[in-house]
């Protein structure tokens, strides 16, 4: 008896399994469409002097909407100076110094990439996190958040930060001032206020151009890649260095987009949500049957109650 | 349904063990208000880099899964068919609604903007990619479920009762303030009868709860695999893998039935009643069965993507999979002997192991082998597991409370040994 109960359990089980088995491949691989049309930056490392006029720029733009405080050095009590150390709950971008030798150093700036098929956008519960469809800016809207911080998870870049200190906390990232210096001047601050051009603003498809024409133009002078054409399926946020991109911190990353991977399997268990109603149905039907069993068992056992026998 | 399967639990609410619990979930509360006040940050290890910690790990992702036992037991009884796990269910349950209603709250004490929460609601703000959105639409919604399960305990109990501990509180009061015994005892009646009107209703419409409250966990469950899965380059390859669904679902129905197992030793042995010997050697049965489908897919997966040599490279992350392979596989060899089964003692090991292990596996894929690149670490801090700790103390404490106020624990006539235990209430 309990042999056969449970090579029934066995069989229930593989056979769920080989359900999910058999439908993840049929899903086909589902491309992204890569839209060189998205508004986009290219930083060029090699312009770049490390004056930091883009980072108060930013904070000056947006600090207001991500209520973000001055970052203070030790010796600076009264708050004079912002000298955030990284990308923070404070800090939407950095320019961070990578130096070999006293000849040998580039600076880098860091700030959202807003990917081409954004690992946050795909994963954000709520939708406080969006991609523009016109413009493929990634924006996070404060009011619907809920500071689940999975975006911070999803993220191959460690790119949004949250306020960890507050009590009323919000995720801070780049959104190319888009309510801000974007709307009202029709380009970030940081480009904006850059002296040397190291960061230029236009359509992902000029930028791209740019940037090959300048790998083509200077031989030796780059590394022979644009960080960001390919990564995690293209980023809209584009980078030209002399030096490995890696020692400037970028990570190594595949050109297939996570939330690609992520997205096929969930969506096929979950495909028009007929395998849930499926199933409810199913162990309804087991379930109303197995009752109605009982019903019947008992029903047997109270009549042969006088015989005193019964299972 | 089959009321008298179960009674109450006789003996006096205010044990030394119930202060002590209580002094803990004070503790808690206390360290809760804090993270309300100064930020998340103020009491927890968290960063940017390691945006989830315990709290998501433990309370939410491995809590739920701990809290399996009445979703698995609810497959065996009513899916199954096999009516003598039946005595078992409702303890079951209990630790469950209570396992799952706290992941919830453990949840909110994690959320940075909990008073946005609401957008859940609303459908326009349904981001159905986001595997997140699925785990906490199904988890609020196995978390009601959990509760009608349990209501015809209460409704019972709200009808039968004497209310004895109500008159007593009421007696203790100061005359002054205390009411009238006849409106109190009108006031009782009306209950009662409320109580006696809705349990039949609610038994003729309850099979369909059990139900979803078996669907609904095979679907989170899975999810909460799911959620990883886009932290590709993140989680380490030994753990990083399109299976995840399926393995947290396997993983959470075998730690279900260990529980279940654990728990009723752990709850004969507390409240000194016979182990019930014949019912966890049935359910000790399957788990080796589980285990094993689930250790396969593991290897088979390590093998067709190459990652089998990671698991044997000896370094930080091959010994935490090897402890928590050896765990699961020692735990249900074990189990694969019929004398094993009827001991105790072996159960009991047995069980915590694969607990154990299986909860380690759940702690691997969120924390230990999740790394955001270089320059981050995590350790929680202790205020951070203090609030664990209130959290799993407020849970013990509700089940204690709860065995003794209503029928949930199996009656005892059906074993051999032992004093008949009179019926509490006719």
């Amino acid at each position: 008896m309990k042999r056969q109960s449970r090579r029934d359990f066995l069989r229930a089980a593989t056979a769920t399994g080989a359900g999910i088995l058999t439908v993840a491949p049929a899903l086909a691989s589902s491309e992204i469409q890569v839209n060189n049309d998205d508004l986009a930056m290219l930083y060029d490392a090699t312009k770049c002097v490390g004056c930091k006029t883009c980072m108060v720029a930013c904070k000056n733009a947006n600090g207001e909407d991500g209520n973000q405080e001055v970052e203070k050095a030790k010796f600076d009590k009264d708050g004079l100076w912002d000298t955030p150390v990284d990308l923070s709950g404070n800090t939407r971008t950095i320019i961070k110094l990578h130096k070999e030798s006293d000849g040998k150093y580039s600076y880098v700036k860091h700030s959202c990439m807003h990917c081409q098929k954004a690992s946050c956008v795909s994963v954000c519960p709520v939708g406080a996190l969006t991609k523009d469809a016109e413009t493929g800016i990634v924006d996070y809207d404060k009011s619907i958040c809920i500071g689940c911080r999975y975006c911070q998870v999803a993220c191959p870049f460690n790119i949004p930060k949250f306020q960890w200190d507050r009590a009323m906390p919000q995720i801070i990232k780049c959104n190319f001032c888009k309510r801000t210096n974007l709307l009202e001047k029709g380009v970030p601050a940081c480009v904006e206020v850059c002296p040397t051009q190291a960061i230029i603003f236009g359509s992902r498809k000029e930028l791209l151009d740019e940037a090959r024409a300048r790998i083509n133009q200077n031989p030796g002078k780059y590394v022979d890649q644009i960080y960001g054409e390919k990564e995690v399926g293209g980023t809209n946020y584009l980078f030209l260095s002399a030096v490995p991109f890696n020692k400037l911190g970028f990570p190594k990353l595949g050109e297939e987009a996570p939330a690609v991977f992520s997205e096929k399997i969930h969506h096929t268990i979950y495909k028009g949500f007929i395998a849930p109603i499926a199933l409810y149905t199913t162990l309804c039907i087991i379930a109303l049957r197995n009752m109605r069993k009982q019903a019947r068992h008992e029903e047997q056992s109270a009549g042969k109650a006088d015989g005193g026998k019964h299972q | 349904m089959h009321h008298d399967d179960f009674q109450k639990h006789e003996g006096t609410l205010f044990t030394r063990s119930f202060f002590a619990l209580l002094a803990l979930v004070l503790l808690g509360g206390y360290l809760v208000t804090m993270r309300f006040i100064k930020g998340i940050g103020a009491v927890s290890g968290l960063s940017d880099g390691y945006p989830w910690g315990i709290w998501i790990t433990y309370d939410v992702a491995t809590g739920t899964a701990i809290a399996c036992g009445g979703y698995a037991v609810a497959i065996l009884v009513y899916i199954r068919h096999n009516m003598h796990y039946h005595p078992m269910i409702r303890s079951c349950i209990l630790t469950s609604m209570f396992g799952y209603a706290l992941a919830g709250l453990s949840v909110i004490i994690d959320c940075g903007r909990p008073w946005n929460v609401y957008n859940f609601f609303i459908p326009s703000q349904w981001q159905t990619n986001s595997v997140l959105f699925e785990v906490a639409v199904c988890v609020m919604s196995y978390t009601v479920v959990l509760i009608i399960e349990f209501l015809p305990a209460i409704l019972y109990s709200l009808e039968k009762s004497e209310w004895l501990r109500l008159h007593a509180f009421i007696n203790w009061l100061h005359p002054s303030l205390a009411p009238k015994k006849e409106t109190v005892i009108s006031h009782i009646d009306k209950v009662r009868r409320a109580a006696g009107w809705i349990r039949p209703l609610l038994d003729k419409v309850l099979i369909f709860f059990i139900v979803l409250g078996i669907t609904l966990p095979t679907m989170h469950q899975s999810a909460l695999g799911s959620l990883l899965l886009i932290a590709s380059t993140k989680l380490h390859p030994l753990w990083h893998t399109g299976f995840l669904p399926l393995l947290f679902l396997i993983n959470c129905i075998y730690i279900g039935y260990s529980m279940a197992i654990m728990e009723s030793i752990i709850s004969s042995y507390a409240f000194k009643r016979p182990f019930e010997v014949k019912e966890l050697s049935g359910l000790a049965g399957i788990i080796p069965w589980l285990t094993a489908i689930w250790l396969t897919v593991v290897v088979g997966d390590l093998t067709f993507r190459g990652q089998l040599a990671a698991a044997v490279r000896f370094d930080f992350y091959s010994f935490f999979f090897l402890l928590e392979f050896a765990l699961i596989a020692g735990g249900a060899i074990m189990l694969f002997k019929k004398g094993n089964r009827l001991s105790p003692r072996v159960l009991f090991i047995s069980a915590v192991m694969i607990v154990l292990g299986g909860s380690l596996y759940r702690f691997n894929v969120y924390l230990i082998g999740y790394d955001p690149g270089p320059g981050w670490t995590y350790f929680p801090s202790l205020a951070e597991l203090g609030i664990t700790v209130s959290i799993v103390a407020f849970e013990i404490l509700g089940y204690q409370v709860l065995v003794k106020l209503v029928p949930v624990l199996p009656k005892l006539h059906l074993h051999g040994h032992g004093k008949p235990i009179e019926k509490y209430s006719e």
